[in-house]
């Protein structure tokens, strides 16, 4: 409860670090926090004279970016998981050439910039494949896809190893066989371990997206690029462009959240 | 039960834990391994159970030599029931699913019949009331109890404890002793790891000494814990007996 002026601003003190504040505390400290950033912003804002009537000239084409940006992390979100699903599991299986391809496709990825990535594999491999401008979109799925779903592969496997090994030898000495323990023991128990990360990776994935501005895929960020060429007023499509993906992210961010805590609560 | 082990060997790697052990039983209901710590108790269990492969040697339950390949060892876990130290129900199930998830997919139960066969166990474990709770709603004791209704509700040919009491305080694992004994006097075969001596004395009907990989002594509970023969034997008993 509040009762001085310390209880406002300061957490509860006392040896337990997750003792939540008192919500009237929360809810004061991110008003100020909001508060101050929405300054610090009209502050720029007003010096700038900023011409707000520039993005409503040019909202179509955002929209339409803002859409296909939608479409494609949609389509990778699906992709990278499934992919990711795969890597882990060929990471742990017992055909050597195969865990061994998985681990290092999955170092070697998750240690390149996605933008370079972007660019090996659309001039490089589709070079190399002569595909056309029809694959551009293809491409460009699949190489974000392939990104997460090495990041993701190490969200599985972290999960996966997160249960026991005395679980995985219950479930061999009751005669289980290997499918049947990852089917019915390994991954009910992994799973909520590993939903709140995956959620959280899926922001990530959408934030990512913007990369593929540079292979000239019309997504949000290309479309922003394009408005912003064509009436020479960079700033004020990129206040659009931060709020198309924060519409996106904001939500899922906070999903991750109520994941994790629901989960923590659970065990 | 019947059981024959003809020179068992297991190595890790430099490191000899059963070293040509020889048992050869008939007629035994209750078969109790004791001995110190890493005295290969354990490994042997789990040779029996097919959970570890020997090196060398043979291992035959009720005459029926175990195959150590993966299929043929397959069969042979399912056909007993194994009960670990602790953590050996699944956390994400409830006792009940516990039971019936190997009666069903394990032992292709139907789902009617693997409810029945669970329900019958827990009731006669007096445990219905705990049925749909989950491991972590349980106590030690009874989670332990649920664990053992499980390898029981597959009609095992012989039940294996190893230390299954040792995570448990003094009044849980009474009530675990008890449910032991009344497998026992339901004629089930057992073969148990333990370090509870009065009830290996009590229960068992042949106690078998283990220390550094092979077998000290073995024989009925008068003559190991009245007059043990052995020298690795009365020591042992001399140290955990003194307090």
């Amino acid at each position: 409860m509040i009762e001085t002026w310390r209880d406002l601003i300061l957490a509860p003190s006392g040896a337990r670090d997750d003792v939540s504040p008192p919500t009237i505390a929360k809810v004061f400290n991110i008003a100020l926090a909001l508060i101050l950033l929405i300054a610090l912003v009209c502050v720029c804002l007003v010096s700038l004279h900023v011409d707000w009537a520039v993005i409503w000239d040019c909202r179509v084409q955002l929209f339409d970016g803002w859409v296909v940006t939608v479409k494609i992390t949609a389509f990778a979100l699906v992709l990278s998981t499934v992919g990711g699903f795969v890597l882990a599991l060929c990471q742990r299986s017992f055909l050597l050439s195969l865990r061994y391809f998985a681990k290092v496709l999955v170092e070697i990825v998750r240690s390149t910039p996605l933008l370079v990535l972007i660019f090996l594999i659309w001039y490089g491999l589709g070079g190399a494949l002569g595909i056309g401008n029809g694959w551009r979109y293809i491409m460009g799925i699949l190489t974000i896809s392939l990104f997460e779903a090495a990041y993701i592969s190490e969200i599985f496997r972290a999960g996966i190893e997160s249960v026991g090994k005395s679980q995985i030898e219950s479930a061999r000495a009751m005669g289980f066989t290997r499918i049947q323990t990852y089917r019915y023991v390994i991954i009910p128990q992994a799973f909520r371990q590993v939903l709140p990360p995956l959620v959280g990776q899926l922001v990530s994935l959408i934030k990512d997206s913007s990369l593929l501005s540079v292979i000239a895929i019309a997504e949000l960020t290309q479309s922003a690029q394009q408005a912003s060429s064509n009436n020479y007023d960079n700033l004020e499509t990129y206040f659009a462009l931060a709020l198309g993906y924060l519409v996106l992210t904001i939500p899922i961010a906070l999903w991750s959240r109520w994941l994790e805590r629901r989960f923590k609560y659970e065990t | 039960m019947k059981l024959n082990l003809q020179n068992v060997v297991k190595r890790f790697g430099a490191n000899t834990v059963i070293d040509r052990v020889n048992i050869d039983l008939d007629g035994v209901h209750c078969l109790a391994l004791i001995g110190p710590s890493g005295g290969g108790k354990s490994t042997l269990l789990r040779i029996i159970a097919g959970l570890e492969y020997p090196n060398s040697g043979s291992v035959a339950v009720n005459g029926k030599p175990i195959e150590y390949q993966d299929g043929a060892l397959l069969r042979h876990r399912r056909s007993v029931g194994t009960v670990f130290q602790a953590f050996n129900l699944f956390p994400h199930l409830t006792a009940l699913k516990n039971i019936t998830l190997p009666l069903e997919k394990v032992h292709g139960r139907s789902k009617a019949e693997a409810l029945d066969l669970a329900e019958g166990t827990l009731r006669r474990f007096q445990l219905l009331d705990h049925s749909h709770k989950k491991p972590a709603e349980l106590s030690g004791g009874q989670r332990q109890r649920v664990a053992i209704a499980r390898a029981i509700a597959i009609k095992p040919q012989v039940v294996l404890l190893d230390e299954p009491t040792s995570a448990l305080d003094p009044e849980m694992t009474a009530e675990v002793l008890e449910l032991i004994e009344e497998l026992k006097q339901e004629g089930r075969d057992l073969i148990l790891v333990t370090h509870e001596m009065g009830f290996a004395r009590r229960l068992a009907d042949r106690v078998a000494l283990l220390a550094n990989g092979s077998i000290a002594e073995i024989g009925p509970p008068e003559q190991i814990f009245g007059e043990p023969k052995s020298e690795v034997t009365r020591s042992f008993l001399s140290r955990v007996l003194k307090y």
